[in-house]
């Protein structure tokens, strides 16, 4: 994931890339096989370990996500972590420093 | 001798122009890469729908006289119009060239210390030197002529990587390239710098950019893969308020949003004093008030291939704008002599390729010419020649509006022919389309057309088709604007399957399409097996269904 | 934490507004001008397009962003907290032309939205 959170006197504006084929289960492959779905369900952030935001997506998110939220409260230096989980129950967690 | 004296007396009257005011600003646009005068008809249809009906620029032909207050029979008039265009354009001459607008651009200099040019793009792309250099005869002329200001569209499509190492190797400290409404596609980062300030005569001045918002759409998106663009109002509003606080007392708009786009955004935003207007390739004689919540914004636009240069003088006051006037000049190179070290720029540039631009493919008994909402002669014979030579039923050809004109009886070079096919993406393609695409495809392009919200369109003409008739309700809604649609007078059968020929696909995938070849050889061949000569063309055109009487159309 | 088990199917199954209400056991939205949707007009790629969810009133639980003509009409679901502006971006598909909506759902039971037509165009034509 690349994150990047700079904060605006009390607001950090969070934004987000995530890595993933985000696919929808409604495509079919060249040989005419359906492609499963495979897409991320759940996003948690936080703020220095606190749950500051939590989001339900489904596969018409695009490829390769983007989010954007404001956290308020947030100073430089802090550490924001995103994790993403999966319909496959995979999950990835990243880190970033509010600047 | 007697030749040059009644030139520059001709040069005297048209090009006395009086200065007025603190702050000039010159402003082309457009001019798709034409160094040498050339002829360039203007439309004979240019509907206005919804609210835009009667409105400039939607004004063609005596209509449009009349609102400019334009004498039938004049050099303005045949400049402006199409009236009567292949006598008049043999009396008037040519137009524009970089040398002939070089010595105009100079002339109004000297009577208008600090006075800035601006540029509002399309300059890189148009011509055969422009592509086969990759834009650097015209980024050379532009250097040359002093440009201090640009934004762009076609420029993209040299790819990003081209833009960004001109701006670096040719432009650094010499011209700012703006674009508030480009941003970088992961974190929205700006590309370029949103405007620039500039004290003139005392008075701090900002130039915004407004590059092509549609970019991505109308042209291939492959280009511009890293970077966003669109409209963004907000942001441009916020740039405008960003500029007053900064200190400037005169906010002026440097846009390639096509006209429409430039007057609806003109209506919505507050503190902008001018936009300065290209892609829609609109002459207009005028600066058009509109008022909006923070007073009144003035748009003008200044048409293209090098056929005008707008003249705005603005008079500033106690730290705002008090008063303006606003010409936009035909640049006639009968009219004026070409300054010497452009010329020679332009011939040095043009040099190396001579023999391949002056090679003749045959003669055209009509007159070839391209603008107009729905077709023109120039992509009649396109049309003609790619579903002759790829044998197909249906051709299609996008709907330019550059392309310069040929007068009948005058010969094709090579040179001329790429002023109507020289893109990055010139791949002529066949496809097999169900009567059900083909009637989408026409639209989705009539409602970019069409769509009474200037937001929704792109500002290009209608896809120019060849084989196929139809009808068009330019009033109607998207899905009810075409229909009627045959060929050889027989209905399209929605399943069934017809072979179309095209070119200048945005897919990325059209370029690697086995046996895939630029459009200008299939072109070149139809031309050259005509036997020298190429008999006028019958130009396709829908059936109109309610535009009678508008005065965006000439009647006949 | 998010328990894998709250992930709300029924209302990402959800093929119209009205069926995407009855998942979330919401009553029929509202326009209002106090909740914002961000969308380009025409989308440079139908596959990526950014849009935007927001509101100005206090009291929002939840933000939602729907695709009217998606297979499925909800896009993503936001939970509104104290330490969490109510105004989310993320980049959706949109197969065709269609409207965007942004859904407030309310703590006292009220559903707002705001609307805007996004065009999917084939695009190629220019000036
Ligand atoms: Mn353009
Ligand atoms: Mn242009």
């Amino acid at each position: 994931m690349r994150i990047r959170a700079q904060a605006a006197g009390d607001k950090t504006t969070v934004r987000v890339l995530m890595s993933h084929e985000m696919e929808t289960g409604q495509r079919k492959d060249s040989a005419g096989k359906t492609i499963p779905a495979w897409f991320i369900q759940e996003i948690t952030a936080q703020l220095n370990g606190k749950t500051v935001l939590t989001a339900e997506w489904g596969p018409a998110v695009s490829k390769n996500p983007f989010l954007q939220f404001t956290v308020k409260g947030a100073k430089a230096g802090d550490k924001i972590a995103v994790t993403w989980r999966d319909n496959r129950g995979e999950s990835r967690t990243d880190e970033a420093t509010v600047s | 001798r007697e030749a040059e004296a009644a030139s520059s007396a001709a040069e005297e009257r048209l090009y006395d122009v009086p200065p007025f005011g603190n702050v000039s600003l010159l402003h082309m646009t457009d001019c798709h890469a034409q160094l040498n005068p050339v002829h360039f008809r203007e439309p004979s249809v240019n509907l206005g729908v919804g609210d835009m009906r009667g409105h400039w620029p939607h004004l063609v032909g005596e209509p449009f006289l009349k609102a400019a207050g334009l004498r039938p029979g004049t050099a303005s008039a045949h400049a402006f119009t199409s009236l009567d265009f292949a006598a008049a354009a043999r009396r008037y001459g040519r137009v524009g060239g970089f040398a002939h607008l070089s010595t105009l651009v100079k002339r109004l200099k000297a009577g208008r210390p600090g006075a800035l040019l601006l540029d509002g793009g399309d300059t890189w792309q148009g011509s055969a030197t422009s592509l086969w250099t990759a834009g650097q005869d015209m980024i050379d002329a532009c250097k040359l002529l002093g440009v201090d200001v640009m934004t762009g569209h076609w420029e993209f499509t040299y790819g990003m990587a081209r833009v960004q190492e001109v701006l670096e190797k040719d432009f650094k400290g010499r011209v700012d390239f703006v674009a508030q409404n480009v941003r970088t596609a992961d974190f929205g980062d700006p590309v370029f710098k949103p405007y620039t300030l500039r004290r003139i005569n005392g008075i701090p001045v900002a130039i915004i950019g407004q590059a092509f918002p549609y970019t991505p759409i109308a042209n291939p998106r492959y280009f511009v893969a890293d970077w966003e663009f669109g409209i963004q109002e907000a942001q441009m509003q916020q740039t405008v308020d960003e500029a007053r606080a900064a200190g400037a007392q005169l906010v002026c708009v440097l846009s390639h949003n096509g006209m429409d786009v430039d007057l609806k955004m003109a209506s919505r935003l507050r503190g902008i004093d001018a936009i300065l207007g290209g892609h829609t390739h609109d002459g207009v004689p005028v600066a058009v008030p509109v008022r909006n919540a923070g007073g009144t914004t003035l748009v003008t636009n200044a048409g293209s291939n090098g056929k005008f240069l707008g003249v705005m003088d603005f008079e500033v006051k106690d730290g705002k704008l008090s008063d303006y006037r606003y010409r936009l000049l035909p640049v006639f190179s009968n009219m004026l002599r070409p300054d010497p070290e452009m010329q020679a720029l332009i011939e040095r540039v043009r040099a190396p390729f001579a023999e391949r631009l002056d090679e003749k493919l045959a003669v055209t008994d009509g007159l070839l010419y391209r603008r107009g909402n729905f077709n023109g002669s120039w992509d009649q014979l396109i049309c003609d020649a790619l579903m002759s030579v790829q044998g197909a039923e249906i051709a299609f050809s996008p709907g330019f509006r550059w392309g310069t004109t040929l007068l009948p009886g005058e010969t094709i070079t090579r040179e001329l022919m790429m002023d109507q096919l020289a893109i990055t993406y010139p791949h002529a393609t066949l496809t097999e389309m169900t009567g059900a695409t083909i009637k989408t495809v026409l639209e989705d392009v009539a409602d970019n057309l069409f769509n009474p919200d200037p937001y929704y369109q792109q500002g290009g003409d209608m896809v120019r088709v060849g084989g196929l008739s139809y009808t068009m309700r330019p009033n109607e809604t998207m899905g009810r604007r075409v229909d009627d649609l045959r060929l050889n007078g027989r209905l399209l059968e929605a399943d069934r399957r017809y072979k179309v020929a095209g070119w200048a696909p945005v897919a990325e995938d059209a370029r690697n399409a086995p046996g895939v070849r630029p459009v200008w050889e299939h072109v070149e061949t139809w031309l050259r097996a005509q036997h020298g000569r190429v008999p006028a063309r019958r130009i396709n055109t829908p059936r109109l269904v309610d535009m009678t009487g508008n005065p965006g159309m000439i009647a006949g | 934490r998010v328990a894998a088990a709250a992930y709300a199917t029924a209302a990402f199954e959800a093929k119209t507004v009205p069926e995407l209400m009855k998942a979330l056991g919401a009553g029929a939205p509202a326009e209002s001008k106090d909740v914002t949707i961000t969308a380009p007009d025409i989308a440079e790629n139908g596959a990526v397009v950014p849009v935007g969810a927001a509101t100005t009133l206090p009291g929002a639980k939840r933000l939602l962003i729907l695709v009217e003509k998606n297979p499925s009409v909800l896009s993503a679901a936001f939970d509104v907290n104290e330490s969490v502006e109510p105004a989310f971006t993320t980049r959706v598909k949109m197969g065709q032309t269609s409207n965007v909506m942004a859904v407030a759902l309310m703590a006292d039971g009220r559903v707002l939205f705001a609307q805007k037509e996004v065009k999917v165009t084939l695009g190629g034509c220019g000036g």
